[in-house]
């Protein structure tokens, strides 16, 4: 298995009150636990079942994945800035293993 | 010998072998969603009260190529305010083995209700997009997308 690596996209600079977008990007096989490997044996369901995005310690955005989502999950939300501040997103896969990232965002 | 033993098929023998046939089939293929459950699935999500349909900006292709990474977008028309926004919003699939595929959870600091995502299909089927806002008021709205498997068109 490939290394599971989160990415994140969110504009550095932002003026009050714009509305940003914010694109993510998680390297994760994804799989639904219905797909055979080379000698036909089911592989396990393994998939991110879970998705959070936090600003400065509040909940902004949810998301509950299910094994219909591709593989490496791409996910976009818009925010609207307010002030200056650090995001904090968080996976969670069947596993129990949790990714996080962080970005800032300077808002003038 | 095949051909008289065919003729002595009784039609009560051959209505029991069709059924038989049938069900075989059903139990044995992979068993999909199907409308039966996804309306099952907005009946729970809507506790009974049922969603209204409504126009709302679902953008998916109408042909896939590749059913593995469909891109789903959608924006739904909400002010965004702590009294009046929407809330969660579920993504189900009537061709998918299992009729669940996301549920999103937006807060009145979004702006704005969109986000986009990829997400499987299977074969040709109706995606079908179920918003709750924060007074229980619940809508909806769907979209048939084209599947082709391997180019061969589904």
């Amino acid at each position: 298995m490939s290394k599971v690596k989160p990415r994140g996209k969110v504009p550095k600079k932002a003026t009050i009150d714009e509305v940003i977008e914010i694109k993510t990007l998680i390297r994760h096989p994804m799989h639904s636990g219905r797909m055979k490997d080379k000698d036909g044996k089911n592989i396990p369901r393994q998939i991110i079942n879970s998705f959070k995005v936090d600003f400065e310690g509040k909940e902004i955005f949810k998301m509950k994945l299910e094994p219909s989502i591709s593989t490496n999950p791409y996910i976009a939300f818009p925010y609207k800035a307010k002030k200056t501040g650090t995001f904090n997103f968080e996976w969670k896969d069947d596993s129990g293993n949790t990714y996080t990232m962080k970005r800032k965002m300077t808002v003038s | 010998m095949k051909t008289i033993k065919m003729i002595k098929i009784s039609r009560r023998n051959a209505i029991a072998l069709m059924l038989g046939t049938a069900g075989y089939i059903m139990s044995s293929g992979i068993a999909f969603a199907g409308k039966e459950q996804v309306l099952k699935r907005i009946n729970e999500i809507t506790k009974g009260k049922g969603a209204k349909e409504l126009d709302i900006f679902l953008d998916l292709p109408e042909i896939a190529e590749n059913g593995n990474q469909v891109k789903v977008n959608f924006e739904i028309e909400s002010e965004m305010t702590k009294e009046n926004y929407i809330k969660n919003v579920y993504i189900l699939a009537d061709g998918n083995p299992a009729p669940d595929v996301a549920k999103f959870s937006f807060t009145p600091d979004m702006g704005m209700c969109s986000a986009t995502t990829r997400i499987r299909l299977s074969k040709t089927q109706n995606v079908v997009l179920v918003a709750e806002n924060n007074k229980n008021e619940y809508f909806m709205t769907k979209s048939k997308v084209k599947v082709t498997i391997g180019g061969c068109g589904g």
